[in-house]
């Protein structure tokens, strides 16, 4: 089908206008209906994508529009499928109705504005993993604040405006920097690799050789806006307050796929613009990853609050992930891909189930609960297989991420401390430390009050929404080899790119092109290829 | 200047200039209709009219070549037309706001009308002016009108000590502005925009030449309320009659813009001025920003923000580069659109019955559940301020910041990106307050009024949020503003 990535990205746009001019009931049942086509239509592209043909020239299931802005600004609306977000975008379209039933009877007020905003939600982050235009990337990605804003802000808990202003305001100031960032980069090589026409395009973004001078505060700019979304220590104090405000269905998206804007902007963007000051500044990263990685698991285990110590314990998985991404391997990248969509479902799984049982009990305070595994039985499987996937367990989905990008960056040239990345091993077992101590103490224990006592088990429709997220995480456990193989060739592609520029003195050779196989020195009387 | 021709050329001249000389004349009629029919609905009407004529007409000729009339007084074309369209659409759509606004606080007296007219006519004497005493007389036609208007609540001490503080203040910067003609005419022996950039090319630049340019900049600064010419700014806005406000704060620095642009263009060496102008957007962004978050009340935080928004349109105009000054333009438009926005939900939400000067943002906790109209059109109005995509603010902000970035103030972007995020502060600020305050939990008594809207009202809100979302995900303005500065167009102008 053709036009099937822009379908993906706004159909839950065009949704949202539907949810909008729906009344009572219609508006879930209209948001469940549009995020379920999503999904399905999403289906079309895992069907019409094949790993092996080559992205090197264009995305595949690409659609273009040119002349967005005119001549003048070589800015369009762009968007593909590659092996680095196809599987993010079908976390995405999964997430869609999976969170639209999770808010099914948690939403008390304002139903209509809620799913739209929602709606809206997924369309610009569907958009942000899709984009191969950086400018129309950092329009999605801000449109992400927007909804995410509201949903915090109306929704939440007691504390919601100042996790909501929090949440924009740092992401803003980092993002409003990489815009500055951005229109330099965009007039750099629009006067280096096409005619002197600002140029946002990411294949002639990548096909631009700069100076590490240069690289380097552009890279910055870069790295800090994402470091700030994945959240990075130590720009990572907004993340617990938005969580703990947020209601589940937000914490969900947030958890799930918003976080990975950041690591996947950092994989997409800062490494094949930048591969110098990448390098340069890898060991950086890789220490605040690790700081990252202990830290989040140590403050989870003197969390009293469940919520929050699933927050924090993103900021510990975040960590792997950025580790990977800047160990230069090519397991290390592929396993922080594969950890992106772990987290998403894993995280996602436990925000779900935090929110399920602070919907009947109305606190998130673990003391208030205990001894739920004789009351909430299925509840409490759902939670355990949940806690093991996060923790890393061997046959669940959690431990193949880790696996692999504990295994690349120990072996990475350009980290080359053993013992940097044995302390980040260390992670695995502080993850299996607080996430069973918080099992231990909510669903272990004798029950004491009555509230826990005849809590109801899950719901047909709870159920229905834990259900994927679980086979999945079998799934990706015993079997990763499909997952593995989808982005496999895009992160050797990936790696190639980087290895190909640094080969040659961007001084003198500020432009190149792609030969097949090879980006090589293109000559200088070679016309620019306008798309 | 030869005038044996005068008479021949006067019919082509008026009809080059035939929106200015339809609403003065408009003006006119309103001032006599008035005399013998006292505050009839007509004259809004018949202004309302004559405003939507002049912004059709001006609208079908914003890509029309660029040339004089007057004798080199006036410009017209491309460039004159997409200035006078901004002031036309600032002007109409203030002037439907005002009809309801001033009815309830029962001050609609025709002569507003009247005024506004003839504001309006100065103003778009003052963006197209090819001459300076043409700049002068837009300016003080402008000025005068703005004056009158401000002390409209004529009963009102509050409203009384604004337009007095604006009309010796503006009296003073006029004195400068003034001071800078004659220097600049001493030093280049013209009054002519082209001839001073001919002069200048020719012989060369002095002390006097820079000592009027100097002046002139004063001047200009005081009119577009950039920092540290911006003292008058909040008082004024915080005394007018909401609405007015927002007219004020819109077609008179579209104005006071364009007129400068023109001059900077046309007959000062851009390089002799970058640095002031960098200097004077700093911190004005700044200053602007960090002030607006100090303040509870709307009309006085808006005040503050509209200096910041002056700031960013001078990041524009310090790029020096065509790129540069098509983006200020644009952000002009994007700018007028917003604020009027801004303003007529502030007017509509106004309760204290005393133009909203002792209304603090507080008192509307949750009034955006209770008029979804209103609260949501606010949403786009304060993310496009704040320069969120995909709201026209944020390519405004792409038009001016990206040219400077391209003459290497990169410092400046920065510095203008993170007051930006500043002011991403405050403007959420109005929608924390719009939907996530309750009423008990704000410290002051909530409005209750039952806060009418009516159709006319309702639907400028709506053409303006529109407005906003169609020119922030469809730029394309922008290649027509740019087309205005190419050299073609100067070379065509006689």
């Amino acid at each position: 089908m053709s036009n099937i990535t822009s379908i993906v990205i706004f159909l839950p746009l065009a949704g949202a206008i539907l949810t909008m001019l729906s009344r009572g009931n219609a508006i879930k049942w209209t948001a469940l209906v549009v995020t379920c086509v999503t999904f399905l239509a999403s289906l079309l592209i895992l069907n019409g994508f094949d790993p092996a043909v080559s992205t090197a020239t264009s995305p595949q299931m690409a659609d273009l529009i040119d002349g967005w802005f005119g001549d003048r600004l070589d800015i369009k609306y762009f968007v593909g499928i590659d092996g680095l977000n196809i599987l993010l975008i079908l976390l995405t379209t999964l997430l869609g109705p999976i969170v639209v039933l999770s808010s099914w009877t948690y939403i008390g007020k304002n139903h209509r504005a809620y799913y739209t905003l929602l709606l809206i939600l997924q369309t610009g982050v569907t958009g942000v993993f899709a984009s191969y235009d950086i400018f129309l990337f950092y329009i999605f990605f801000e449109l992400t604040l927007i909804p995410m804003y509201f949903i915090i802000g109306i929704w939440g808990g007691e504390d919601r405006v100042y996790a909501a202003v929090k949440f924009v305001l740092y992401t803003l100031v980092g993002s409003l920097l990489m815009l500055v960032a951005l229109l330099a980069l965009g007039y750099m090589a629009g006067d280096a690799v096409n005619g002197g026409v600002f140029t946002t395009d990411w294949y002639k973004l990548v096909s631009f050789n700069m100076p590490l001078e240069q690289q380097s505060w552009l890279f910055l700019l870069f790295a800090l806006a994402f470091a700030i979304k994945v959240p990075l220590f130590p720009l990572h104090t907004w993340l617990p307050d938005a969580h703990v405000q947020a209601p589940t269905g937000g914490s969900v998206i947030l958890a799930g796929v918003l976080l990975k804007m950041g690591t996947y902007g950092l994989v997409k963007f800062c490494l094949p613009f930048f591969p110098d000051a990448a390098r340069e500044y890898a060991m950086m990263f890789a220490v605040l990853a690790v700081i990252g990685i202990v830290y989040g698991a140590l403050v989870s285990r003197a969390q009293t609050d469940a919520k929050k110590l699933v927050a924090y314990s993103s900021v510990s998985h975040l960590g792997f992930v950025v580790l990977g991404i800047f160990a230069f391997t090519t397991e290390a990248l592929q396993g922080a891909v594969i950890q992106m969509i772990n987290h998403g479902i894993s995280t996602g799984a436990l925000f779900l189930i935090v929110g399920m049982l602070y919907e009947r009990r109305h606190t998130r305070e673990m003391s208030d609960y205990g001894g739920l595994a004789k009351s909430v039985p299925v509840l409490t499987f759902f939670m355990i297989f949940t806690v093991l996937a996060s923790a890393g367990l061997p046959g669940l989905n959690g431990f193949v991420g880790e696996f692999m990008i504990l295994m690349g960056s120990f072996k990475s040239t350009v980290i080359g401390s053993p013992l940097l990345i044995a302390f980040a091993t260390s992670g695995v077992i502080l993850a299996a430390v607080y996430l069973l101590w918080m099992v231990h103490r909510m669903f272990w224990g004798q029950l004491e009050s009555d509230e826990n006592r005849f809590m109801p088990d899950l719901n047909a429709r709870e159920l229905a929404l834990l259900a994927p997220l679980v086979i999945l995480m079998v799934w990706m456990g015993f079997g990763p080899k499909p997952f593995l193989d989808l982005s496999e060739p895009a992160t050797t592609h990936l790696l190639q790119i980087i290895e190909d520029k640094q080969a040659y003195d961007p001084a003198e050779v500020p432009r190149l092109v792609y030969d097949g196989t090879h980006f090589v020195p293109a000559a200088a009387e070679e016309p620019i290829a306008l798309r | 200047m030869d005038l044996t021709n005068a008479y021949a050329n006067l019919p082509a001249d008026l009809l080059a200039s035939a929106p200015m000389v339809l609403l003065a004349i408009l003006g006119l009629v309103a001032v006599v209709i008035d005399s013998f029919s006292n505050d009839t609905p007509w004259v809004p009407r018949l202004a309302g009219i004559g405003l939507g004529l002049a912004f059709v007409w001006e609208l079908t000729r914003i890509a029309d070549p660029a040339g004089t009339a007057f004798y080199g007084m006036i410009r017209t074309g491309g460039y004159a037309s997409f200035v006078n369209m901004i002031i036309l659409l600032g002007a109409g759509l203030s002037v439907e706001l005002c009809g309801p606004y001033l009815s309830r606080i029962k001050h609609n007296y025709g002569e507003v009308y009247a005024i506004v007219l003839f504001a309006t006519v100065g103003m778009m004497l003052l963006g197209t002016a090819n001459n300076l005493v043409a700049v002068f007389v837009g300016l003080e036609t402008m000025s005068i009108s703005l004056y009158i208007l401000t002390g409209l609540v004529r009963d009102d001490e509050g409203a009384i000590e604004s337009a007095l503080k604006y009309f010796l203040l503006g009296a003073f910067a006029t004195g400068f502005f003034l001071y800078g003609i004659a220097l600049i005419y001493g030093a280049t022996g013209s009054f002519d925009l082209m001839e001073i950039g001919a002069a200048v090319a020719a012989n060369g630049t002095s002390v006097l030449f820079w000592a009027g340019v100097g002046l002139l900049l004063v001047g200009f600064f005081f009119k577009v309320s950039a920092v540290p010419f911006h003292m008058w700014t909040p008082d004024v806005y915080q005394g007018a009659p909401t609405t007015i406000t927002g007219f004020m704060s819109t077609a008179s620095k579209t104005a006071g813009f364009a007129s400068l642009i023109l001059v900077l263009y046309t007959a000062v060496p851009a390089a002799g001025v970058t640095q002031v102008l960098a200097i004077v957007a700093l911190i004005t962004m700044v200053l602007g920003n960090i002030l607006a978050i100090a303040q509870t009340n709307v009309k006085r935080m808006l005040a503050y923000s509209s200096v910041a928004h002056a700031g960013y349109v001078l990041v524009g105009l310090a790029a020096g580069t065509p790129e540069g000054y098509s983006g200020a333009l644009y952000y002009m438009l994007i700018y007028t659109l917003m604020n009027i926005g801004a303003f007529g939900v502030i007017a509509l939400l106004e309760w204290d019955e005393k133009g909203g000067r002792e209304q603090t943002l507080d008192s509307l906790a949750g009034i955006g559940h209770r008029k979804p109209l209103l609260g949501w059109t606010m949403v786009v109005f304060m993310f496009s301020l704040s320069g969120f995509p995909p709201f026209g603010g944020f390519m405004g902000k792409v038009a001016v910041f990206g040219p400077a970035i391209d003459s290497g103030l990169i410092w400046l972007a920065i510095c203008g990106v993170l007051a930006s995020a500043i002011s991403a502060y405050y403007y959420l600020r109005v929608l924390v307050v719009f939907f996530m305050k309750t009423e008990d939990e704000v410290r002051v008594p909530v409005a209750t009024g039952a806060f009418p809207v009516p159709m006319t009202s309702a639907a400028v809100l709506v053409v303006c949020a529109a407005a906003l979302v169609v020119l922030g995900v469809y730029p394309q303005l922008l290649e027509l503003t740019e087309s205005y500065f190419s050299a073609a167009s100067v070379a065509a102008l006689p």
